[in-house]
């Protein structure tokens, strides 16, 4: 009777160490260095540019906004913006938008900003960029979302998703943000994420969100930093209708400060591609 | 029979095999083969100097300014301690190089903790100070501001390519140049080290301060260039400048037919004609160029023919000059460089970018009481602008040089202004001052003559007093 219950004991330890030994050999395999976090998950593509037609953007996605706006773009900014091809054009697979210091009427730097208004607007889904950004005092570049509908409903109401914004006098930050009724402007509900080793100026980098009804989530490269939720804003919450991309690059304004004798010319926002999924 | 034949066989068999083997064994470098390169170590002061290092104080500072304190720490057991004497005592400057060189090429930056008893500016602060190159990699940043917080400081490396063998791991030299100076204080520094930022970045190097130099010049003119300094963007947003050795740059001459430079920016005129002289670090175009316009060699300067006996000679090659102590004192705020020139065998003294120079002469000073006038031969190829002002400065009895503030004498000392009005381009001039004015009675202890504004550029020869 004793032989037989210490074999059975016995097997059943070595049953246990194998199990532990074979867990444990799959947890290591698991378990890499390498494994990057999966930050976005829509797969299925509704529009893309890749920007390889050089020249003149593709007038079936992009319209240009010229001039100042009302009061330098609502933020005080200081450029005029055009559609010249020395502000915008398409060169070798990139988009590339030029900030000039130049007199041109009226402004003393020029610059592009390009929007999908009317001809891509799309409520949830995946909106992606690959941007190499410019740097220096007073420098602001920004990819980001408006409400379709502002022109009916005016701003903040009709809402706004900033993918990324960039202060160039802080070459290792970015900054994302929604901004809507009741959490505008400055109370606009924002997070920033900074590179440890690296800087946004140097090389290219992802930029993108996730949006769903329940949620935007933030990223940029292979980090989820951000994710805002409805029970986040202090207001209403307006992401539930289409909305239409904006890039562009400014130089000044309330954001970021004007730039300085330090701030050097031109500079560039080089865009890799643009691309948008839907929400599935 | 058969069992040992097979033996045998075998053996020969086994021995062929190792034959062939042998022969078939090249000494070749195989693809894992790793040169020797040297260590790596990133950190020079943690709590103690790390991976070997000297302390050379320089000479004529305060040996005692630096030691290794353990009451104020950023981090850890101890920290480098720096008291910087008051005025009048000394200054605090040393190199710590590495016992042996070290491979930084990895890195981007030298990054330390430091703060200060009260607000101070760090004169000069760096590395690359590594007397066996002669400083080839030497980095300086001027008037670094500490405060009396903790704060972490970053010097980029210019080329970190070019530091694959380096012992110049830091260096600092700070006092109080007058009185009004800081001066007695302490500075602490720790967590020295060099590190791979990744966060430095958009390099814009220069030479001669950015600016795109024109110049005159002859065959046989040696110039060096300098404000030479890399600058960085750093991870803070802020751009930051150093001053940095030649090494890191390379030259070229569009014409080497007219001007050559050399590795250390050594310009050289060869020959006539035009010629511009550019630099890069790593592919970067450097702001700033020297463009030489050489109208080969130089024109000769007036020989005196007055007899030596008459003469007390400064500069000539007709006479035997007296014992001259500097033809440029370097002062604080002189832009003036001084080169040697020789033209047909005559030599020559050339004067650069010059608002105020001194010549010095008081080992022994010039007794001149027997002579009536100062001779000097000038050539400039500049329009005059402003007083050409020539000074001389009898120093009196009491064997110093006093002078006020504002550089004129005081107490025994006594000169004599004189302007030149009148400098024609593109010839030499000669120019005769009498010893008149402040020098009439007192012209037995002459000590300096400086010249000031006019002209930037210009050549002087057959400096003497006559009569």
């Amino acid at each position: 009777m004793m032989n037989k219950t210490n074999k059975y004991e016995v097997r059943m330890k070595s049953l246990l160490f194998s199990s532990f030994l074979l867990a444990s050999f799959f947890a290591i395999l698991s378990c890499t260095d390498d494994e990057k976090q999966i930050v976005a998950n829509f797969q299925d593509l509704v529009m893309s540019d890749e920007f390889n037609t050089d020249g003149a953007l593709d007038p079936t996605i992009w319209n240009h906004e010229i001039g100042t706006g009302v009061n330098g773009w609502g933020n005080n900014e200081l450029q005029y913006y055009t559609d010249r091809q020395e502000n915008v054009v398409v060169q070798n697979g990139i988009l590339i938008i030029t900030a000039k210091e130049e007199d041109f009427n009226g402004s003393s730097y020029t610059s592009a900003r390009i929007t999908t208004k009317g001809l891509f607007e799309q409520a949830y889904g995946r909106f992606e960029a690959r941007i190499k950004l410019p740097y220096g005092q007073g420098i602001w570049p920004a990819f980001w979302l408006l409400g379709s509908d502002c022109d009916q409903v005016g701003w903040p109401q009709c809402g706004e998703i900033d993918i990324m914004e960039f202060r160039g006098q802080e070459p290792t930050t970015i900054h994302g943000t929604v901004h809507g009724p009741g959490y505008s402007a400055v109370g606009g509900i924002t997070k920033s994420y900074t590179l440890e080793n690296d800087r946004f100026d140097t090389g290219f980098h992802v930029f993108g969100i996730e949006w769903t009804p329940e949620y935007i989530n933030y990223y940029v490269d292979d980090v989820l930093y951000n994710q805002i939720t409805p029970a986040d804003v202090t207001g209403e919450w307006v992401f539930n209708k289409p909305f239409y991309i904006i890039i562009n690059l400014a130089v000044g304004g309330t954001f970021v400060g004007s730039p300085n004798s330090e701030t050097t010319y031109p500079q560039n926002m080089l865009v890799d591609y643009v691309r948008v999924y839907k929400n599935n | 029979m058969k069992t040992l034949k097979k033996i045998y066989s075998k053996v020969y068999l086994f021995l062929g095999i190792i034959l062939v083997t042998a022969m078939s064994c090249e000494r070749g470098l195989s693809d894992e083969v790793e040169f020797a390169t040297y260590p790596t170590t990133p950190e020079i002061f943690s709590d103690g100097f790390v991976g070997g290092l000297d302390y050379f104080p320089f000479s004529g500072s305060f040996a005692e300014a630096f030691s290794v304190g353990t009451e104020v720490t950023y981090s850890g057991s101890a920290s480098m301690r720096f008291d910087i004497p008051v005025f009048g005592v000394g200054y605090g400057g040393a190199t710590f190089p590495s016992t042996g060189p070290r491979d930084l090429s990895e890195y981007d930056a030298l990054t330390f903790w430091a703060k200060a008893s009260q607000g101070a500016d760090i004169n000069e602060i760096g590395f690359g100070i590594n007397g066996d190159t002669n400083n080839k990699f030497q980095v300086t940043m001027q008037n670094l501001p500490l405060t009396t917080q903790w704060r972490k400081y970053v010097i980029a490396i210019p080329d970190a390519s070019k530091l694959t063998e380096e012992k110049g791991m830091f260096w600092y030299a700070e006092g109080a140049a007058s009185a009004t100076e800081e001066g007695g204080y302490t500075f602490w520094i720790d967590e020295l080290k060099f590190e791979k930022l990744g966060t430095i970045a958009q390099p814009k190097p220069s030479i001669l301060g950015g600016v795109d130099v024109n110049q005159q010049t002859f065959t046989d003119s040696n110039i060096v260039l300098d404000g030479l300094t890399q600058t960085f963007n750093l991870g803070s947003g802020a751009n930051q400048t150093v001053s940095i050795a030649p090494s890191y740059f390379t030259f070229t001459s569009s014409n080497v037919d007219v001007a050559q430079v050399s590795e250390l920016g050594v310009v050289s005129v060869v020959g006539s004609g035009t010629a511009t002289i550019t630099a890069s670090i790593a592919g970067v175009a450097a702001s700033g160029s020297l463009t030489l316009e050489s109208s080969g060699a130089l024109a000769t300067a007036p020989v005196p023919t007055l007899p030596a006996a008459d003469v007390i000679s400064i500069f000539s090659n007709a006479y035997t000059d007296v014992p001259i102590d500097f033809f440029n004192a370097n002062w604080g705020g002189s832009t003036t460089q001084t080169t040697d020139v020789q033209s047909n065998g005559d030599d020559i003294k050339y004067y650069t970018t010059n608002n105020f120079v001194g010549i010095g002469f008081e080992n022994p000073t010039i007794d001149a009481s027997s002579m009536t006038h100062l001779h000097l031969d000038i050539y400039t190829d500049d329009i005059i602008s402003g007083n050409f002002e020539i000074q001389i400065r009898d120093r009196g009895a009491n064997g110093v040089i006093d002078s006020d503030g504002n550089g004129n004498p005081t107490v025994d000392d006594r000169d004599l202004r004189f302007n030149v009005t009148a400098l024609p381009q593109g010839q030499w001039t000669s120019v005769d001052i009498p010893l008149t004015g402040g020098l009439a009675t007192q012209k037995n202890n002459l000590a300096l003559l400086v010249f000031v504004g006019g002209v930037p550029n210009f050549y002087i020869d057959n400096v003497y007093f006559y009569r």
